[in-house]
């Protein structure tokens, strides 16, 4: 099984990832945010992957994975917006944005667009409280959202 | 290459990268070379400035002006008036009048703030070792080594100058390092996965003063005995992991990391762990559990990390802002740190303020200064006029204090003597319009959330607290409130770490000072 995944270049990577913390201690979490990277989420055929490669029980890997709120293990859309629901988002409004993208997107928290473009997930506070309300589409922040500008930031993503 | 004329420091940090600051930055090398004053002027970033929600802020050196919310529309006129002329563009300066010292640049948030963590922040170029050399970086270290001063020195000047841990907890420093077990393998571990909701100030530590925790680590190591240190920073958190991965590497290039620190033969390293978005990690033994590459369940204490920690081997565990205070008392002396603060809090503490106060930031001040002072002297008030309701002092984890409560000095034992928590130091600000009720739901839902799921306690008590509420709020009387109160104190007695033992204390504060509110309260559906 191993020799048919090596041949996707995905896996190769990975596979070079985990060859890469060989001496490292306690290099699970690591290699999971690189594998993240790779795969874009984390399928269970990934996580058998690297269950095999690095000789940890996959009920272990599966239980590290589902224990973080940044590991993935559905598919994503092109775009993940997440929402902050802070205190301090909570307080400028952030109940507003996610109401707002529920209109502009028609999906709620947790939801995926049926066109794959974006999802909507929810996270507890971005560490950017003084531009609250945010939102963060992949690696960009955006901050002091009204309608206007969510609806003029999703036209930057929708293509 | 002579010295340069004028400085211009561009902030670089989240908050005005997207304000466009990058691109602010390259209008003004366009703009100065345009004006041919290339040779004389120097552009340069910096870290965080502590002015939270102005756009892009520059401050222009030897005069020390400076400019809010610049755009690359303004970068011509600061040029041709300022640079060359000579004349500050009054229009966004926040200061009138030349200002040689930062500490009177006219901010209210900077001014009268007597920072020793934040010292550099904000004046240094984060990324050039060169630069916080020039401003005192490694002295400490030099010190230690060249006047070889003992670990247990170290130690004792730590414990005498009444250093207590800035994550929250507010234990002793030195005292904690003392009962670290001897043994060959020790860790030093540096908890940077600043996940309480509302604070972001070791964040600014570590995007713009990094070499100050890296000297701090490398003292603490000393003074235990760890040759390894770990720095555990929240995934987010990807500028501040760029920036000290770099420090890290010019450390190590300058012999200040590595097997033999700048000559001697004391080593130590420090590794980057990135974490994942978990809260209960920042509970100490769940973070090394995490380390360890595993789910973050806290560990039974006793045995305390000190004695059994990462590796099973003793481990101190410490705050960002904790280690960015090292340095400065082994070069100053534990004498010169108590001079600030109070009896028994010595020293300043950071805060991030935020929420409806008129201008949000991150302020150092001494211990023991009170709540109003903050609010109304350092963060410029309620904004809009509006009066001043309550503040949630220490994130989720904290208690609303109400405005009998402003003049209680902010240090760990007289809020605690009010039934507050300094914790990490956030304070959301909130003004006459703000609901209590709606506030408090939002954090019981985090809770809910972030319960790890480990102790049965905290896995059904979270949830029942939200139950509760929102049955409270949706068609229920005031024996919910009781029932509240009860399953949160039950929690505090019977969780097995701080995440569950901590909902009492948002929950208690509020009933206390708002009882009415609740009573008062119509349903406004909160969606989840």
């Amino acid at each position: 099984m191993n020799d048919v995944q090596l041949k996707n270049p995905m896996y190769a990577e990975l596979d070079r990832v985990i060859d890469s913390y060989r001496d490292a201690k306690g290099p699970l979490i690591q290699v999971l945010h690189r594998a993240q990277e790779i795969f874009g989420y984390l399928p269970p055929e990934v996580q058998q992957f690297v269950s095999q490669r690095m000789g940890i029980p996959p009920s272990k890997v599966y239980g590290v994975v589902t224990f973080y709120n940044f590991f993935r293990t559905v598919p994503q859309g092109k775009h993940v917006i997440n929402v902050c629901l802070g205190t301090a988002c909570h307080v400028k409004g952030a109940d507003r944005v996610v109401e707002i993208l529920r209109e502009e997107l028609g999906i709620g928290i947790g939801q995926t667009t049926e066109d794959r473009q974006f999802t909507l997930s929810a996270v507890r506070c971005l560490g950017a409280c003084g531009l609250a309300p945010v939102m963060m589409i992949d690696e960009e922040v955006y901050g002091k959202l009204d309608r206007a500008k969510i609806k003029h930031v999703l036209q930057q993503y929708a293509s | 290459m002579k010295p340069a004329r004028s400085l211009v420091l561009i902030e670089i940090e989240e908050d005005s990268l997207l304000a466009g600051a990058k691109a602010v930055e390259q209008a003004f090398s366009d703009a100065i070379k345009e004006q041919g004053l290339d040779q004389e002027v120097r552009v340069a970033e910096t870290g965080n400035l502590g002015i939270i929600g102005r756009g892009v802020v520059v401050v222009i050196y030897p005069e020390g002006t400076t400019y809010v919310g610049v755009t690359e529309a303004d970068v011509p006129e600061i040029v041709s008036e300022h640079l060359l002329k000579g004349r500050p563009v009054k229009r966004l300066q926040v200061c009138l009048g030349p200002c040689m010292d930062r500490e009177k640049a006219g901010i209210g948030l900077v001014r009268d703030q007597p920072r020793i963590v934040l010292k550099n922040c904000g004046i240094i170029d984060p990324e050039n070792l060169q630069e916080a050399i020039g401003v005192g970086a490694y002295q400490a270290l030099e010190r230690v080594l060249t006047e070889e001063i003992s670990p247990k020195s170290v130690i004792d000047e730590v414990i005498n100058s009444g250093l207590r841990g800035r994550g929250g907890a507010g234990f002793p420093t030195g005292k904690k390092w003392s009962f670290t077990a001897p043994g060959d393998e020790k860790y030093l571990v540096c908890n940077a996965d600043e996940g309480e909701p509302g604070t972001c100030k070791d964040r600014l530590i570590l995007e713009g003063d990094p070499h100050r925790l890296i000297e701090g680590m490398i003292l603490a190591g000393y003074a235990i005995g760890a040759k390894k240190g770990y720095i555990y920073i929240r995934g987010e958190y990807s500028l501040a992991i760029g920036r000290m991965e770099k420090a890290i590497e010019q450390a190590r290039a300058n012999d200040l990391l590595g097997e033999h620190i700048l000559g001697s033969d004391i080593a130590f390293d420090i590794e980057i762990k990135k974490g994942a978005g978990a809260y209960v990690c920042g509970e100490e033994t769940a973070l090394i559990e995490s380390i360890e590459g595993k789910r973050g369940y806290p560990r039974l204490k006793p045995p305390y990390p000190g004695q059994v920690g990462l590796r099973g081997k003793p481990t101190v565990v410490n705050n960002v802002e904790t280690l960015a205070n090292i340095a400065p008392i082994i070069l100053n002396g534990a004498e010169w740190f108590r001079s600030f603060g109070t009896e028994t809090c010595p020293g300043t503490k950071v805060y991030t303020i935020l929420g409806h106060a008129a201008t949000p930031g991150l302020i150092e001040v001494e211990m023991g200064t009170p709540l109003r002072e903050i609010i109304y002297k350092y963060a410029g008030g309620i904004r809009d006029g509006k009066g001043f309701k309550a503040a949630l002092i220490g994130g989720a984890a904290g208690a609303f204090v109400d405005e009998a409560g402003l003049d209680v000095g902010m240090d760990y034992d007289s809020l605690r003597d009010y039934s507050a928590v300094l914790g990490s130091g956030a304070i959301l600000v909130l003004d006459e319009d703000a609901s209590i009720v709606e506030l408090l739901r939002g954090i019981l839902n985090f809770f809910a959330h972030e319960s790890c799921g480990q102790c049965a306690t905290c896995r059904s008590g979270t949830g029942r607290l939200v139950d509760i509420l929102d049955r409270f709020c949706s068609d229920g009387n005031e024996d919910d409130l009781d029932l509240l109160l009860r399953v949160a104190r039950l929690m505090h007695e019977a969780s097995f770490c701080p995440l569950g033992q901590s909902p009492v204390l948002p929950i208690e504060s509020a009933l206390r000072a708002f009882k009415q509110e609740f009573l008062d309260y119509t349903d406004v559906s909160m969606p989840v």
